[in-house]
């Protein structure tokens, strides 16, 4: 007895632990088969990763590819159409869209993913205590988190923005008020399935203290329904970050944000088809990519899957 | 029944408890003061602290909250600065052009996500299926502002088959007013003209609108279709000789309508949301152009009237589709 609890204590959370070399080789070997698996069975969700990843990618790196200032007039080229000088065309001050375009992927991406850390980790947090500690404090965490989950979360943002004041800071900030009660919902799920088990029991019985139990024990074994999640979100925040915008409380103009874009380019649009179409097209191949990704990653992550 | 009545009702309250809750602190950290703002720049300080007072702005914070409940119990939202009106009286003249709006987006919405969601259930895995897929998904990641634009770009200047927004011709007297749906009235009034008019505007705003609750729902009735198409009482009843259509139209379609009725309700907050920015593009006089010409005008009552409002209607709307839901499912109406 004590030397099968010691065995599973000592693998931690996750039963698979390789011990040898030659073990891990071949885990790494199942696992390029299990990639390649997945990318044969579902080849639209891999495409949808890769332009997630593609997002990421020219969010990290677009401030450095963009051709042109995001910013800076050039009067001598003002609403120019596509063209290889300007793929994306010109918009009414001569300003490069393929560069804004570049640039505002940084923007979208850095706030959707800080709005989604902070949103799942604040529930993720709600979540563990509600359902670990059970009774009172669950049901008044709970209740909480229901009456949250009740609001028409982005008209909630949208006031709480507008009552802050325009800014990017605070549209960020009132979308993670109204982003974590359906972390606190999965989370609290997840712990009520995993509470009982007996890896947890076994814990417990050593002695570990609740934090460690919460943290070490029973938050890596959700960790699966979380990324996919946040995944799925980090699209949706795009998409409400761009709308706060385009109604005039995020970003400000001349920030090449792709909601304020499509917002400036409102009045010209019949003269500059391509001013507001390449952001909105921007904003939808990245959520799409976001969508598809969190797909295939819970079809990765699924150990029924794997077998 | 009547204690999930009672518990229904009773959370109702908590969430528009919370909402008037929320709003109240919003305003109290708006950085800019509201006394200052009504009393205008010219104003001596007198006038100031009258106002001050007149708002109860000079009392602790609790009393102005218990303040603030008893406005929105009788109704009083404040006023707005941009119409010089009573918030109230604005939401009353602005709201019937959301609901006609948003309405007409659901209902589109529900009737082509169940046709879409049944024949992706039918021929799974076929070409319909996976367009059916795709137009879900675009639908779910297009943000509706820019679908509008691109919609009027298309519909309005290129093709010109649509007016680019409003929701009367310019120069057209609306129907006499009964509900302010403007479809309703004139078909009340006898007036087709009118009618045929009101719909040509209706048509491009709501189908926008529309677009990205449309997958939702049909992914939502494909999926809770080909479960139901699984279970015994299928089988029996194409054993005993009815054609997969009647089967599906009988039998699994009904029992797959429940959850769909849960989405519907959800989709109801999303399309409210969603009237705010397609109303803006389409200059459609409903409470979210309201709201979005408040936030450029700084004008923070009307913006706390659209949001509980939107909330308000969001919470009763859901509340009926649960309880829709428990009276129609003896799982729950027995337990």
């Amino acid at each position: 007895m004590h030397e099968t609890l010691a065995e599973e204590l000592s693998s931690g959370a996750n039963p698979i632990v390789p011990d040898s070399e030659a073990d891990e080789t071949a885990s790494r070997r199942s696992r390029w088969r299990l990639m390649q698996h997945i990318v044969l069975r579902s080849p639209s969700r891999s495409a949808g990763a890769a332009l997630a990843l593609l997002a990421l990618l020219i969010g990290l790196l677009g401030v450095w590819l963009a051709p042109d200032s995001p910013i800076l007039a050039d009067y001598t080229a003002i609403l120019g159409a596509p063209s290889r000088a300007h793929l994306f065309g010109t918009d009414n001050i001569g300003r490069d869209v393929f560069s804004r375009v570049l640039n505002g992927a940084h923007i979208s991406l850095e706030v959707a993913f800080v709005v989604v850390l902070v949103g799942a980790g604040i529930g993720t947090i709600i979540g563990l205590v509600a359902g670990y500690a059970g009774g009172l404090v669950d049901e008044i965490l709970m209740r909480l988190t229901d009456i949250f989950l009740a609001f028409p979360a982005l008209v909630v943002a949208l006031a709480m923005a507008s009552a802050l004041g325009a800014s990017i800071t605070n549209v960020a900030l009132s979308l993670m008020v109204v982003w974590w009660p359906y972390y606190a919902r999965l989370i609290r799920g997840q712990v009520l399935g995993l509470r009982e088990r007996e890896y947890v029991e076994a814990a417990r019985a050593v002695g570990a203290g609740h934090a460690r139990v919460m943290l070490r024990h029973i938050l890596p074994n959700s960790l699966t329904p979380l990324i996919v999640q946040m995944s799925l979100d980090v699209g949706f925040a795009i998409l409400a970050v761009s709308s706060l915008s385009f109604i005039g409380l995020g970003a400000q103009p001349p920030t090449p944000e792709w909601g304020v874009m499509i917002a400036d380019a409102q009045s010209y649009v019949r003269s500059a088809w391509w001013v507001a179409t390449f952001p909105g097209l921007a904003i939808t191949l990245t959520v799409i990519g976001f969508n598809l990704m969190a797909d295939l990653l819970q079809d990765a992550l699924d150990p029924r899957l794997r077998a | 029944m009547l204690h999930l009545i009672g518990r229904r009702l009773l959370f109702l309250v908590a969430v528009l408890l919370g909402i008037s809750l929320l709003t109240f602190i919003f305003a109290h950290v708006m950085p800019t003061d509201p006394a200052r703002l009504l009393a205008g720049p010219h104003a001596t300080p007198a006038q100031y602290q009258a106002i001050r007072h007149h708002y109860g702005l000079d009392q602790p914070v609790l009393k102005q909250y218990l303040l603030y409940l008893e406005g929105l119990a009788h109704g009083d939202l404040g006023s707005s600065g941009l119409s010089q009106r009573a918030v109230t009286d604005d939401l009353i003249a602005y709201l019937p052009a959301t609901i006609e709006l948003s309405f007409t987006a659901l209902l589109i919405a529900i009737l082509v996500g169940l046709a879409l969601g049944i024949v992706a259930a039918f021929r799974r895995n076929s070409w319909v299926d996976s367009l059916v897929s795709v137009l879900a998904l675009s639908g779910l990641a297009m943000p509706a502002f820019w679908l509008g634009l691109l919609a009027q770009l298309l519909f309005y200047y290129i093709l010109n088959w649509f007016p680019s927004g409003g929701r009367l011709t310019l120069g057209m007297l609306p129907p006499p007013h009964h509900t302010g749906l403007f479809t309703i009235d004139s078909i009340l009034a006898g007036r087709l003209d009118l009618l045929g008019n009101a719909l040509w505007h209706l048509t491009l705003p709501s189908v926008v609108l529309a677009s990205g609750s449309i997958g939702v729902i049909a992914r939502m009735v494909r999926g809770s279709l080909i479960e139901a198409m699984g279970q015994d009482y299928v089988r029996t009843a194409r054993a005993k000789g009815l054609s997969r259509f009647q089967v599906v139209m009988r039998h699994a379609l009904r029992n797959s309508l429940l959850p769909t009725i849960t989405v519907v309700g959800l989709q109801c907050g999303y399309l409210l949301s969603g009237a705010i920015l397609v109303e803006t593009v389409f200059t459609w006089p409903g409470i979210g152009l309201y709201a979005t010409q408040s936030i450029l005008a700084a004008d923070y009552p009307p913006i706390v009237g659209v949001t509980l409002t939107i909330a308000l209607i969001y919470v009763l709307v859901n509340t009926v589709v649960d309880l829709t839901y428990s009276a129609t499912d003896p799982r729950v109406r027995y337990s």
